[in-house]
C-alpha cells in the first residue's frame, strides 16, 4: 500500500462517477472495501453516515476518510487529488471548447432540448428522495416551506441549512437526555 | 479576481450539504444572481454537462466558472475553494469517528437535514423549470424526462443525450 495506489484507486472512482451523488456508492464500496480491503464493511456504513453529515460531495468525503485512515494527511492529499483530477481535466477541456461554440445554432438547439430534461430529472429526484426518506405530512410542509423560502422570498440557503443543523443537534441532545 | 473566486466557492463548499442537486440554489445565488459570472442558461447548461461528465456538480461548476473568468489558475483556485471546506471538516469528523464511534450523532443530524435537502432540490427544480420550459415543445420534453426518470431507472446520461437529439430535431 502506498500513496500512488491511493491516488490511482480514487482517480478511477473519480473518472467513473458520472453524474455524482449516491450513484457512486456501489463503485466506492467495491474498490475500497471488497477489492482493496482498506476499510471494513461496518466502517463503510459509518463513513456514509458521516459523509452525508459533512458538507461537500460524497466522492471527496470518502477520499478524505480512506486517505486519512490509511496514511494521515499525506493520504488525504493523494486520495483527494486522485478523485478531483478526472473531472477537473474534463471540465477544463469542455470550458475551453464550449465557450467558443455555445452560440452556434446547432449547439443552441441541442441545449434547448437538454434543459427541460434537466428540469424533469431534478423534479423526479425530488419525488424519489421523498419516497425513500418516508416523508410524512409534517415534513412535506417543511419541504415546501424551504422551497418557497428560496424560490419566492430568495432567502439564502445557508440560513436554512444552519437552522436545520441547530434543530438537529438540539433534538439529539434532548433525546440523549431522556435516555 | 482569483481570491474572490476562491472565497465564493469556499463558501459554497462549506454549505453544500446533501450533495448534488441540493447545492444548486446556493451556487445559482452566488454565481448567477450576485456576481453575474454566468447567465441563467449557461448555469443550466453546466448542470446538464455535469450529468454526462465525471465528478460532482459543485466541483464541475467551480472548475467551469473559474476557467471562464480567469483561465487555468481560476479553475484551480475555484476547485480548491469548493473542496477545501469538505476536506477540512471531513478530516475532523474522521478523527472523531476513528476515535470514538460518533456515527449515530451525525446520522441523527442528517436525518433532520433530509427534508431541508429535498426542499433545496425542489427549489432548484423550480428555478431550472422556469428557465428552460417556455412552450409546448419544451414542456413535452420536460414531462417525458420527468415520467421516464421516475418510472424507469434510466441513466441520466442517456436521458440527456435523448434530450439533445430531440432538441436538434424539433427546434
Amino acid at each position: 500500500m502506498n500513496a500512488i495506489d491511493l491516488f490511482i484507486t480514487f482517480f478511477k472512482i473519480g473518472a467513473f462517477t458520472l453524474g455524482g451523488g449516491y450513484a457512486m456508492l456501489p463503485l466506492i464500496e467495491r474498490e475500497v472495501v471488497d477489492k482493496r480491503e482498506w476499510i471494513k464493511k461496518e466502517e463503510f456504513l459509518d463513513l456514509v453516515a458521516v459523509a452525508q453529515a459533512s458538507p461537500g460531495p460524497i466522492a471527496i468525503n470518502t477520499a478524505v476518510f480512506v486517505g486519512y485512515k490509511l496514511m494521515g494527511i499525506k493520504g488525504v492529499i493523494f486520495s483527494c487529488l486522485g478523485s478531483v483530477l478526472p473531472s477537473f481535466i474534463v471540465i477544463v477541456l469542455i470550458a475551453a471548447v464550449f465557450t467558443g461554440i455555445k452560440n452556434s445554432p446547432v449547439i443552441e438547439k441541442i441545449f434547448l432540448g437538454i434543459r427541460p430534461v434537466v428540469a424533469g430529472m431534478i423534479f423526479a429526484s425530488v419525488f424519489r428522495l421523498g419516497k425513500s426518506a418516508r416523508i410524512n405530512k409534517i415534513s412535506i410542509i417543511f419541504v415546501l416551506l424551504v422551497a418557497i423560502a428560496i424560490w419566492i422570498f430568495k432567502i439564502t440557503p445557508i440560513y436554512i441549512i444552519l437552522l436545520s443543523i441547530i434543530v438537529g443537534v438540539l433534538r439529539y441532545l434532548k433525546r440523549s437526555n431522556n435516555i | 479576481m482569483i481570491l474572490k473566486l476562491f472565497f465564493t466557492f469556499f463558501k459554497i463548499g462549506m454549505f453544500s450539504f446533501g450533495g448534488g442537486y441540493a447545492m444548486l440554489p446556493l451556487i445559482q445565488l452566488n454565481v448567477v444572481n450576485q456576481n453575474n459570472w454566468l447567465s441563467h442558461k449557461e448555469f443550466i447548461d453546466i448542470v446538464a454537462i455535469s450529468q454526462v461528465t465525471p465528478g460532482p456538480i459543485a466541483i464541475n461548476c467551480a472548475t467551469y466558472v473559474g476557467y471562464k473568468l480567469a483561465g487555468i489558475s481560476g479553475a484551480l483556485f475555484s476547485t480548491l475553494g469548493v473542496s477545501m471546506p469538505s476536506i477540512i471538516i471531513m478530516i475532523i469528523l474522521t478523527k472523531l469517528v476513528l476515535k470514538v464511534n460518533k456515527a449515530k450523532f451525525f446520522e441523527s443530524i442528517f436525518s433532520n437535514l433530509r427534508p431541508t435537502v429535498i426542499g433545496l432540490i425542489l427549489a432548484a427544480a423550480i428555478l431550472i423549470f422556469n428557465e428552460s420550459v417556455f412552450d409546448t415543445r419544451t414542456f413535452f420534453i420536460f414531462i417525458l424526462a420527468f415520467v421516464v426518470s421516475l418510472k424507469y431507472k434510466i441513466d441520466p446520461i442517456i436521458l440527456t443525450i435523448i434530450g439533445g437529439i430531440l432538441g436538434y430535431i424539433i427546434f
